[in-house]
């Protein structure tokens, strides 16, 4: 089955030489040469030649992976091409080492029919530089009432339902979509929120929002919801992801639920990892986001739980606003942050070099941990394998900015800061789809 | 020179707070004479954007301001281009063009201050934001204190009692009496106490108990809007008067009692208090003026006492 897309370039031939292949899928993390013939892993080794047609990339010093894999993106097309569309976001994430990247359901109109569906798939085919696929919504419109008609959906090549944004907001909703997923064999992702305890939030509830004065939106909010669903897919036997998990409370629920068996996968953002409720004192509406920053004992049990693979992958929730959105005062900014073309600098400056996670850990995390849950091949440089891969430079220093950032919309929390790495060729289904190198 | 704001008590060190306390009692005999006006900031341009409701703030900025020579233009959201959904940001580009020296704004959202000090030069100075900060009151708290209870604030009591939640004035004044000193209790109902607040400092109470330990007592209004049906935090304004409101039967002698006004007689504050000579709720709109002639001059010709720079008063 289907489920990601993207243009036909030209299959890639490349000798990557002397890099160090940090590949948890076969175990390797040792300098070799990778060739790539024909878009495919062709021999990772020592001492390759190249044949005549083949580029040769000198990756010494550098780090060869598996390329990343985003559960988590708006793509805001359709009905927002102003802030992002299938080229922009592609490109933006192919910058960012991503060699696949799977679309939300909230757009204008939603995805919620197969015809909609359809139609993206045929846009990505002509305009995405590495394959994306699409998150089809749960209920009609995200409206909350009617479920979507997920056997065509899922038929079509939806990699899951979403309502994301919005909440399954009652635990009828919840048990219906989990029960009448299986017929698409997919799974249902949901944004855990309680409504009645998020009215009117704009950041963590704790002692950052006490001396701000913004209202607060508890952990409560998101860890009751959690835990409903957990228990509705324990009774239902129902496969369940929980997107951008945030707080300490959510992860303790989904440990007791995969203690017991459930089928839940669940994500993290590179912002929840590495940011916090403190860093909103300074009022930058790129800093609002939903689920807000939380504080650092819930940080520091997210990266605990990233490491430990309780968490099972990072994805970015990249959420492109114009420029006009986000240039208002904090408490009227809408919520999101793009995160595509940073995340890896991000995680590796502040976990990896930071002795939070190693590095191998990380690149699992990123990289064949969404790509199980999407129902994708493990990405591997691994002989045989589809080149699937990217090489980073991890000394280079670069500054976040509005002109090098390749997404359409700038509402980086990182806008302006220097990072340490940068992801400098990216393969993706055996093509070069973004090259820093040339 | 950089531009200097005043958004936060915390864009201030305790010299500098101290500076403007000193400043402000200087031009008290300014305000005694019969020509109340100095030549100070003649020619400087003064914009007061007032986007929320406000009497006290606005009318004492405005006159600030027009005591110090300045040229002042005000502005409310009602009739202007907000109305035809201007940004802030297009707002503040327009009035830079008029190269204004200081703009001082209320306004409903936390985060306002910071995005018109982003697209203006003029220095910003916040006259409230949503239910972040109100540094000027906190000032003109501090300049009644001093000149009522003197000089040295270390180690006064204050019972800051209301709701501390919702509230700008008190998230201000808990950061500026604790720079000068003083020892803070917040006493209001667990519904309208904002969670984590104890990390500043601060002793929470939910009851009136040890009302008799505080020198001073500041309410804070309590608005109709916490009564509507549904938002449960409170019951009633009866039982909220029952349980938090002050009368002259729960004072000992000696406790003075503040309020950033409007007040609420009946509510929070009886009318016996109210009507009492010894409360400071006049002497703090007083002081309203006497403090933001001295933020506005010391905006503009700057905080560290020798390199104060143009004219003089």
């Amino acid at each position: 089955m289907e489920r990601t897309w993207c243009k036909r370039l030209p299959a890639a031939d490349l000798l990557i030489k002397a890099g160090r292949v940090v590949d948890p899928e076969s175990g390797v993390d040792a300098v070799r040469d990778v060739l790539v013939s024909k878009g495919k892993v062709a021999e990772v080794g020592t001492d390759l030649k190249a044949g005549k047609n083949t580029r040769v990339v000198d990756a010494a010093g550098m780090l060869v992976l598996p390329g990343f894999v985003d559960l988590h993106t708006h793509f805001r097309t359709p009905g927002r091409e102003d802030e992002e569309d299938l080229a922009t976001a592609s490109a933006a994430a192919a910058a960012g080492g991503y060699v696949a990247a799977f679309g939300m359901a909230n757009t204008d109109p939603v995805v919620d029919t197969a015809m909609i569906l359809k139609g993206l798939t045929e846009q990505a085919r002509a305009a995405a530089v590495i394959p994306v696929g699409f998150f089809a919504a749960v209920t009609r419109g995200l409206a909350g009432d009617q479920l979507t008609e997920m056997g065509e959906l899922g038929a079509a090549g939806a990699v899951g339902f979403s309502d994301d944004g919005r909440p399954l907001a009652t635990a009828a909703l919840t048990r219906r979509a989990l029960q009448y997923v299986k017929v698409s064999g997919r799974f249902v992702a949901i944004h855990a929120q309680d409504d009645s305890l998020f009215k009117g939030g704009q950041m963590h509830e704790g002692s950052a929002s006490a001396r701000l004065g913004l209202t607060g939106i508890p952990s409560l909010c998101e860890s009751l919801d959690v835990s409903r669903s957990l228990d509705i897919a324990a009774y239902e036997d129902a496969t369940l992801h929980i997107c951008h998990v945030s707080t300490a409370a959510s992860l303790a629920a989904i440990a007791r639920a995969k203690e017991a068996g459930v089928k839940v996968t669940c994500e993290v953002t590179p912002h929840h990892l590495t940011l916090t409720d403190e860093a909103v004192a300074a009022l930058d509406p790129n800093l609002k986001m939903n689920p807000p920053l939380r504080a650092e004992s819930d940080r520091e049990a997210l990266v605990t739980a990233l490491a430990g693979g309780l968490i099972d992958c990072v994805a970015t929730d990249h959420a492109p606003h114009v420029a006009e959105e986000k240039d208002v005062p904090f408490e009227e900014a809408p919520f999101g942050c793009i995160g595509l073309e940073t995340a890896f600098s991000v995680l590796y400056e502040r976990l990896v070099l930071g002795k939070a996670l190693d590095l191998s850990t990380l690149v699992a995390r990123m990289s064949a941990g969404p790509a199980r849950i999407a129902g994708l091949a493990a990405p591997s440089v691994s002989p045989g394998a589809v080149a699937d891969l990217c090489v980073v430079d991890p000394k280079a220093r670069w500054t976040v900015t509005v002109e090098g950032l390749r997404s359409r919309s700038f509402n980086s929390p990182w806008l302006g800061r220097e990072m340490t790495a940068k992801v400098r060729l990216t393969v993706a289904a055996g093509r070069v789809a973004c090259d820093d190198l040339a | 020179m950089p531009k200097r704001d005043l958004i936060s008590i915390e864009d201030l060190s305790r010299a500098d707070v101290e500076l403007l306390l000193d400043t402000a009692e200087s031009f008290l005999p300014v305000l005694e004479r019969d020509i109340k006006k100095v030549p100070t900031l003649r020619g400087r341009t003064i914009i007061n954007l007032f986007w929320e409701a406000s009497t006290r703030t606005s009318s004492s900025f405005d006159l600030a301001a027009k005591r110090l020579s300045a040229d002042t233009l005000a502005l409310k959201a009602s009739g202007s281009a907000v109305e035809k959904g201007e940004t802030l940001k297009d707002t503040a580009i327009t009035l830079s063009a008029y190269s204004p020296d200081i703009i001082v704004m209320r306004h409903p959202s936390a985060g306002a201050c910071q995005t018109l000090s982003a697209n203006t030069e003029a220095s910003v100075i916040n006259a409230g934001d949503g239910k972040h900060q109100h540094p000027t009151q906190c000032l003109l708290d501090l300049f009644s204190m001093r000149q009522n209870l003197g000089r040295d604030l270390d180690g006064l009591k204050v019972f800051i009692i209301g709701d501390i939640l919702h509230s700008r004035v008190a998230r201000s004044d808990i950061m500026g009496f604790k720079m000068l000193g003083m020892d803070v209790t917040l006493v209001a109902p667990p519904t309208l106490m904002p969670r984590g607040i104890e990390e500043m400092g601060v002793t929470v109470e939910y009851d009136l108990a040890n009302l008799k330990d505080a020198d001073v007592i500041y309410l804070l209004r309590i608005q109709k809007e916490r009564l509507k049906a549904g938002a449960n935090y409170l019951p009633s304004l009866r039982e909220y008067s029952e349980l938090y409101g002050i009368s002259q039967a729960r004072l000992r002698p000696g406790q003075r009692v503040m309020h950033p006004g409007p007040i609420n007689r009946g509510v929070e504050i009886a009318s016996d208090i109210a009507d009492d000579d010894e409360n400071l709720i006049a002497h703090q709109v007083f002081s309203g003026l006497a403090v933001r002639m001295a933020i506005l001059y010391r905006t503009i010709v700057g905080y560290s006492d020798g390199s104060a720079s143009g004219e003089v008063f």
